[in-house]
């Protein structure tokens, strides 16, 4: 569907006309910049609303698309399109990052206008690169993360900061290079093969190439989008990023970054080279399952709060691809919805630990210890949002893990198994870090007189759990904008081999049993 | 005997004219104004240089031999020579202050400054190796005494003699290739020679492999390639910083569009001869240049590694030997002329009078007391990384397509881990700037309009370069045209 109207280059270019026009603003006036930042934001979600409510369910082509010449000899261009699968990420980011803005509302303090203007420069690139249709435009989005974000954890981060920046950005970094080349070898053979030389990446879905040249490009991808994901064995940078950087950079890190590199595979890594992926489903599955289980056990040995919740990603996002990789409706769109379950949940774990953070100044486990007898709002909202975490039933996540489970159990009984017993670890981590910091005897002193919720940190926590609670008992809503991409996405992988039978009614009727 | 003077042709090369009278005025100005008159002679040159750049536009899609053939004016010679008044603008605009504050003789500065870029501007625009020779030999040996122009500094001393014996045996190397090849070939105009080459009445001997082999060892001299760098670290750390940014950007400029000329032109049938030892060549730049650059504290010399660095990159692309893609070549030295300017623009900025602050210290903590300082010298940094949606990017993005489509797959990972390995010391910059706090007292910044202008006019050039690329990579193949079959 084209419109008129460019929504999808305002609402990547509308952060970052913010970020400048709050480049502007005098630096004393501390309370002007949040509440423009926190107005810029505000905007972008609203003006993102569109996009969700006006959205047409029933075609499997990229809507809200955008194409501009940008440098036609070389087949580069401006193309943007959202489906069903990037139009609810999209609205993933645009609503996180407004309590990104509000939760580091009284945390941070030094340097306020660079570190919003930075959190702006990101939402650019993240909207940017999840609408994004031509590989150049991708990559340049994709790269452009890195900076802010670089800059987030370097200045307002935690005590070793600086390391764990670093190592972010260079992994990240050498991943995105060798997909540099990649894009290019594609970029040649599509062109040798017809003439075309396209960097689009619709037109080069159509690319067929020798199996051996598939592998060695979607490794090259596949690099790239795993360290960001992050798979096993390419996940550590991951604890020290999410530990180090500053609350609210670890709720878009975990919320949004995280995801940018499961799109990545769906997207880009798995239609462009689709022999190649369905070669590597047993290699990409056990990785999966590893992360799921070595998250797990990694969380149990924590006694950092932050860096638990951290590793608990690594887990989580084990289940997502465990679920894209079973290459059936059931994993497909339960990876899917996985991918929002997470962002919610885990983006909530990470915003209340901030909020103890600001009151003790302190995140070891060690230190806590009875909270709920004087923080009894906080309380319940953590649970809430830690049984999401585990996967209840009538939370979110419980939708999303089931999901990928048939899947998986469709696809790879062992697998599968592996990855169930992964529930109960996760069970086993969650309910216990839960136990130690918030019942329990109040041993503590520092501990007797923290105050509870104020009503920014309420408002905060309330849409959290809203999400939790509408995503949990009504997924049929979220379900039914990615029901059609996601037919269409497997029927399009379908065409190359006919091993996976694509069950289209089977989640429908599931979900409508509810 | 009667004497045929073309007269017509001089006005082909007005630039030169006007390069040659603006430096002899300033000469004038230093041996007959009593006081020194430093802006007036910064003037005359930026007037110069400018007049020449618009003359050398007019010459665009002009294609004549003039002087026996010994000149040629062609759209290489005057993308080049355009690149070099660019850089000599940007050089003069940095110096105006700088010679004042470091007390440096501005009359023969900013004439040897002119001298160099006329050296320059012949370099590239002849296909004659007498021709190519006269001007590399004039700009060198303006470079040389510019690099001892700081008065009791020894290292400055020390830089310029370095140069001056280094650079005396490299040309040497360049002028025994050039009189081998000649001998083998009989012939010294490069096109003229590559028609021999082709005709089948050559055949390749072992004084024209030497020949080749001294011709890469003189040019490589030039354009710091690895192991021929030895020099450059040193030199760029002794020199005053705008000489560096001058020999960073327009000698390397001007080296690698005379290599391009000669090697393209006439060397291409015996590609496979050359371009193995190119290869090896450009992975020891760029793997040498990034790992000693990791070490270093000084960021004048780490940007001196940077180039080496940056050379190997271009390197890549004369070992493809695409006749076409050959025009990621000039459009990376342009990109990469606006990054280090600015870089070095940044250098001079943050250093006061005896106190030239290029240790990585003295950027602790930038961004709290100067952030637009701070943010200038990052865009640069990201830039000379390769982080998009920079024109550093754009520069190497072009490369690694020509080195993709012509299938050197290693070349291209190996220059990609390269950059990879290289964000690291351009990050750690950053990081002093961003992430400490500043302890030491380094002094104010010498801000002034002048760098200002030349850091404004480079950040908007790599944003303009790295976002709307099409226009200039067009002129860069129009340029390239040459080379076509």
């Amino acid at each position: 569907m084209n419109t008129t109207f460019p929504l999808l280059s305002s609402l990547i270019f509308l952060p970052l006309i913010g970020a400048l026009l709050l480049a502007m603003a005098p630096r004393t006036n501390a309370r002007f910049i949040k509440v423009a930042a926190l107005l810029i934001t505000l905007v972008e979600f609203f003006l993102s609303l569109p996009l969700f409510f006006s959205f047409n369910e029933q075609t499997t082509a990229m809507q809200f698309t955008e194409h501009r010449e940008w440098f036609p000899e070389w087949g580069i261009s401006y193309y943007l399109g959202i489906d069903g699968i990037s139009m609810l990420l999209v609205m993933l980011t645009t609503f996180l990052t407004i309590l990104c803005v509000l939760c580091s509302w009284k945390s941070i303090e030094a340097r306020i206008k660079e570190y919003y203007i930075s959190f702006l420069f990101l939402e650019t690139a993240m909207v940017g690169a999840l609408c994004a249709l031509d590989l150049v435009l991708f990559y340049i989005f994709w790269e452009l993360m890195l900076v802010p974000m670089y800059l987030l954890i370097g200045v307002w981060g935690g005590p070793k900061r600086i390391y764990a920046a670093i190592k972010f950005f260079l992994f990240t970094m050498v991943g995105s290079v060798l997909m540099l080349l990649a894009i290019l070898a594609l970029y040649f053979h599509y062109g040798d093969q017809t003439g075309v030389y396209t960097f689009n990446v619709l037109e080069l879905y159509k690319a067929s190439i020798p199996v051996t040249k598939q592998y060695w490009l979607f490794a090259a991808f596949a690099l790239s989008f795993a360290i960001k994901v992050p798979m096993f064995p390419f996940h550590t940078w991951l604890p020290d990023a999410h530990t180090e950087a500053p609350t609210a950079g670890s709720v878009i890190l975990a919320g949004v970054l995280l995801k940018m590199g499961t799109y990545g595979f769906l997207r880009f890594a798995i239609p462009l080279f689709r022999d190649a992926a369905f070669a590597a489903v047993p290699l990409m599955s056990t990785l999966a399952v590893i992360g799921i289980i070595y998250g797990a056990v990694m969380c149990i040995m924590q006694t950092d709060l932050k860096r638990l919740i951290a590793y608990s990603s690594v887990s989580h996002l084990g289940y997502v691809m465990l679920g894209i990789f079973a290459f059936n409706m059931q994993g497909l769109e339960g990876g899917i919805y996985q991918m929002l379950n997470h962002g919610i949940s885990t983006g909530g774990l990470f915003l209340i630990v901030g909020m103890i953070y600001d009151r003790r100044h302190t995140r070891m486990i060690a230190d806590f210890g009875g909270l709920s007898k004087v923080m009894p709002k906080l309380a319940v909202f953590f649970m809430i949002v830690t049984l999401s975490s585990i996967a209840l039933p009538g939370t979110n996540g419980f939708v999303g893990e089931f999901l990928i489970l048939l899947g998986a159990f469709r696809s790879n009984i062992v697998f599968a198994l592996l990855a169930a017993t992964g529930v109960i670890l996760g069970a086993v981590y969650m309910l216990w870090m839960f136990q130690r910091v918030m019942f329990g005897q109040l041993t503590k002193e520092a501990n007797k007189s923290l105050t509870d919720l104020t009503k920014r940190e309420t408002a905060i926590l309330c849409a959290i759990v809203f999400f939790v609670f509408l995503m949990g008992l009504y997924p049929q809503a979220f379900f039914k904008k990615m029901n059609a991409s996601a037919a269409g996405y497997l029927s399009f992988l379908q065409v190359k081999t006919a091993s996976y039978a694509p069950e289209g009614n089977l989640v429908l009727k599931q979900v409508k049993a509810d | 005997m009667v004497v045929m003077i073309p007269e017509l042709a001089f006005g082909w090369i007005i630039p030169e004219i006007i390069i040659t009278l603006s430096a002899v005025l300033t000469l004038l100005m230093a041996a007959f104004r009593k006081k020194d008159g430093g802006y007036l002679a910064g003037a005359v040159s930026l007037t110069g240089a400018g007049l020449a750049l618009v003359f050398t536009c007019f010459l665009w899609d002009s294609n004549t031999a003039i002087f026996n053939n010994f000149y040629n004016i062609d759209n290489f010679g005057t993308f080049f020579k355009a690149l070099t008044l660019i850089v000599t603008l940007l050089v003069t605009l940095l110096s105006l202050r700088y010679v004042e504050r470091e007390g440096m003789i501005t009359g023969e500065y900013y004439s040897l400054l002119l001298f160099g870029t006329l050296g320059m501007m012949i370099m590239v625009s002849s296909y004659h190796f007498v021709t190519i020779f006269i001007g590399l030999e004039l700009m060198s040996i303006a470079i040389y005494v510019l690099c001892g122009l700081l008065s009791n500094n020894p290292r400055s001393a020390e830089a310029s003699l370095k140069y001056f014996l280094l650079g005396a045996f490299a040309t040497a190397f360049l002028l025994y290739g050039m009189a081998l090849v000649y001998g083998a070939t009989g012939i010294l105009d490069v096109r003229e020679m590559a028609n021999y080459i082709v005709s089948g009445r050559f055949y390749l001997t072992p004084p024209f492999m030497i020949g080749l082999a001294m011709l890469v060892v003189g040019f490589g001299f030039k354009t710091a390639t690895v192991p021929f760098h030895m020099w450059t670290p040193d030199v760029y750390e002794g020199a005053p910083t705008s000489i560096t940014a001058y020999m960073a950007t327009g000698v390397k400029a001007a080296a690698f569009g005379a290599f391009l000329r000669v090697f393209y032109t006439a060397f291409l049938p015996y590609l496979a001869a050359w371009s193995n030892m190119l290869w090896l060549l450009a992975v020891l730049t760029m793997t040498v240049g990034n790992i000693t650059a990791l070490v270093q504290d000084d960021v004048k010399r780490m940007l001196a590694y940077s180039s080496i660095a940056h050379a190997g990159y271009i390197l890549i692309a004369f070992v493809i030997g695409d006749r076409n893609f050959s025009s990621s070549i000039p459009f990376y030295v342009l990109v990469y002329t606006f990054m280090n300017i600015g870089a070095f623009a940044v250098i001079i900025l943050l250093g006061q009078k005896d106190r030239p602050n290029t240790g990585i210290e003295a950027y602790t903590g930038l961004a709290s007391h100067h952030p637009v300082i701070a943010l200038s010298m990052a865009i640069f940094l990201l830039s000379l990384a390769g982080v998009p949606p920079l024109a550093g990017f754009m520069g190497k993005f072009y490369i690694l397509s020509a080195a993709i489509k012509a299938k050197f797959y290693w070349l291209a990972v190996i220059g990609v881990l390269n950059s990879a390995v290289a964000a690291y010391y351009y990050l750690r910059v950053i990081m002093y700037m961003y992430f400490r706090e500043a302890v030491t007292e380094v002094g104010r910044p010498d801000i002034s309009p002048a760098y200002s202008l030349a850091i404004i006019v480079s950040v908007a050039a790599l944003f303009y370069l790295g976002i709307f690329p099409r226009d200039i990579l067009l002129i860069a193949e129009k340029s390239v045209s040459i080379f076509a079959q």
